[in-house]
């Protein structure tokens, strides 16, 4: 197994904390913090016990036959994340983020959220932790996700709206650090994906690793061997690296990250950041981003608000650069696809984050033989998207972005 | 010897304290931000941060933002705010020059490239908000040989920090007046004083203290504890009140007067 990231937040050259001085002893106390807790069986137990008993864990490890046999090829196993609390893999983290949070004897948390859904898991552990909750949120992804806001505020949670630069999560993120700075005495800010400054990445790989850690002893048991190949969607990319985390020492395992190519990457309404950024410092790290020739970041489009993001977390960089793993993207239309195959052939529908990896799967499975295994990351349920979806197979113009 | 120190040596001669303001480059335009340079001179300002448009302003608030969006509109590039420099130079502007700017537009121009061209066009100091001194160290080295101070940031929250961090200090530490981005506002850090005094005993080089600073009281409040006071978002607002006077060719000239009237009432 691989030791990443180094003392000082670095995944190779990615990662790192480029963050004004006023954010530094914040990091180096979460760090501090998080790496005790981390080692503290008490602590770990209490995560345990509200992944098994709140959030439903272990998720199934679902074999998905009649998608399989649809496709002709390889046997598709999809990890049921959907399956969680709060519907997505996002529990994950803030169980174990608020769960930290309280034993740092902050009161209040904060987050960022862009479709909603990190902004839901973590209103919903605030609730079930008594913490105090504001969620930031862009004007416009409110607009879009007013179920998603109203939830949250019905969970107890304040959610305040972004009206800075693009109005999307991009900018909710940048909101969340600028507030932070300002009440970092008895605020922890629950960060939702593998990205921002160390220890961000490193943390939220470790809590989403469950993912991960559960499919490869679940597969090994179904099928008394590892799989070929694991897939899953990347935004900021926590349900990705959740899941391929466990599998990075096994060599013979792809690992398949699926990213969102909007409409195409060929146009400017994407957000491929694997495809088509280069190297840059973005909201705390040095990693791929979306930006301009002078180094402006650029807005991104997907259909899925929860790719819809012009970054991507240091880890993931660093399994592109060093060839452990392989990006490539989906568009809209594929993904939309994909949706409407898997709630045809197996009664799941899927989010339309997730729906990426299956059509990924989709392009993929054909091409391998019987006995090839892929396991797919279904991050989340398409409850959330299921008045959007209505909207694109509808014909009405319905814009995600 | 770099003009930064120059103008503290003279300063403390004079038993003065420098007024450091700070404004966005290319807002509303750059022919009118080498003009404003040379209006914040007249006015009594002994040094200018040139701040860089980005689209991701993570230590700024509000003001300092939407200046930062109106230059985009522009395509204000780091470049452009470098060229500034050099025509209010050949203008006749002394001050000595800081560039403000996040790290991604250096990044991506390059760090050589990048050096060359601040020292080849008179720029002496340096503030990049998102580069602490776990990160800076190639930096650090490439401004040394380009004799551009790395000029840095120390914040209340900063405690055992402020030692390590003064001590790699080039031209002055700036201090951070209060918990929070840029903006102005009413009330400082608590502990203001004593963080003042800490960072003191901590360097030689001159200190400044920014972040939230708008009114002459205020100036005034720091003068006696610190070697210079920077003044952000209350000039850019100052400008930005002014951008419809800026845009109209018969009332430019009462735009920028209101700009320096600002300024000279600062300095007292």
């Amino acid at each position: 197994m691989i030791h990443v990231p180094d003392e000082n937040g670095r995944f190779g050259k990615f990662g790192g904390r480029f963050v004004p001085e006023t954010l530094m002893n914040a990091l180096l106390e979460l760090e501090e913090a998080y790496l005790h807790y981390s080692k503290d069986a008490q602590f770990q137990e209490e995560v345990r016990y509200l992944l098994h008993k709140y959030s439903g864990r272990p998720t199934s490890l679902y074999y998905a036959e009649r998608l399989s046999e649809h496709l002709g090829g390889a046997k598709i196993y999809l990890k049921r994340e959907d399956l969680n609390h709060t519907g997505a893999h996002k529990i994950n983290n803030t169980i174990g983020q608020g769960l930290l949070a309280k034993r740092m004897g902050k009161s209040k948390i904060i987050a960022e959220t862009g479709a909603g859904q990190h902004g839901v898991a973590s209103a919903t552990v605030a609730a079930l932790l008594g913490l105090e909750c504001k969620v930031f949120m862009g004007e416009e992804d409110m607009k879009r996700q007013q179920l998603n806001v109203f939830r949250m505020q019905l969970l107890g949670s304040e959610v305040v709206p972004v009206l800075s630069g693009t109005r999307t999560l991009k900018d909710a993120c940048n909101e969340t650090l600028r507030y932070w700075v300002s009440h970092v005495d008895d605020t922890y800010y629950i960060l939702g994906s593998v990205t921002g400054p160390h220890p961000y990445p490193m943390m939220v790989r470790d809590f989403q690793r469950i993912i991960g850690d559960e499919a490869r002893e679940q597969i090994v048991m179904d099928e008394g061997r590892l799989p070929d190949y694991v897939v899953a969607a990347v935004g900021g990319g926590s349900n990705a690296m959740g899941i391929f985390y466990p599998f990075i020492g096994d060599e013979s395992v792809k690992l398949l990250g699926v990213e969102a190519a909007g409409r195409g990457v060929e146009t400017e309404e994407h957000a491929a950041t694997m495809t088509k950024g280069r190297h840059g410092v973005f909201q705390g790290s040095l990693s791929y981003v979306l930006q301009d020739e002078h180094g402006q970041v650029q807005p991104a489009h997907s259909i899925s608000a929860g790719l819809d993001y012009p970054g991507i977390g240091p880890e993931h960089a660093y399994l592109k650069d060093s060839g452990r793993a392989e990006y490539v993207p989906i568009t809209d239309a594929e993904a939309l696809e994909a949706l409407q195959l898997l709630s045809r052939t197996e009664g799941i529908i899927p989010a339309l984050e997730s729906s990426h990896a299956i059509a990924q799967t989709m392009k993929l499975a054909p091409t391998l033989d019987k006995d090839k295994v892929i396991v797919v990351s279904l991050s989340g349920r398409g409850d959330k998207d299921v008045e959007a979806i209505m909207g694109y197979l509808g014909g009405t113009p319905n814009e995600s972005h | 010897m770099n003009l930064i120190d120059n103008v503290f040596a003279k300063l403390k001669s004079e038993g003065r304290t420098a007024l450091i303001p700070f404004l966005t480059i290319g807002d509303p335009d750059l022919a009118t931000s080498v003009t404003m340079l040379k209006t914040l001179e007249d006015a009594g300002a002994d040094m200018i941060e040139l701040g860089v448009p980005y689209s991701d302003p993570l230590a700024d608030g509000p003001v300092i933002q939407r200046a930062s969006e109106r230059a985009l509109r522009n395509r204000i590039t780091l470049v452009d705010c470098i060229h500034v420099a050099e025509q209010a130079r050949e203008a006749g502007v002394k001050l000595p020059f800081i560039l403000f700017t996040y790290f991604n537009p250096v990044l991506q121009y390059g760090l050589d490239r990048f050096f060359e061209l601040v020292r080849s066009k008179g720029i002496s100091g340096l503030i990049i908000p998102d580069l602490p001194i776990e990160e800076d160290e190639e930096v650090r080295a490439l401004a040394e040989a380009a004799d551009v101070h790395l000029i840095p940031l120390v914040a209340p929250t900063s405690k055992d920090r402020v030692v390590r961090i003064s001590r790699k200090a080039r031209g002055f530490v700036y201090c951070v007046s209060s918990l929070g981005v840029t903006g102005v506002r009413a009330d400082f850090h608590s502990g203001i004083d004593d963080f003042l005094a800490t960072v003191r005993e901590a360097t030689d080089l001159p200190i400044a203290v920014g972040f939230g600073i708008s009114s002459r009281e205020q100036v005034e409040r720091f003068e006696k504890q610190v070697d210079g006071v920077v003044v952000g978002s209350a000039i850019v607002r100052t400008i930005e009140n002014a951008l419809p006077l800026l845009a109209d060719a018969a009332r430019r000239e009462e735009g920028l007067r209101k700009i320096g009237d600002f300024v000279s009432q600062l300095r007292g």
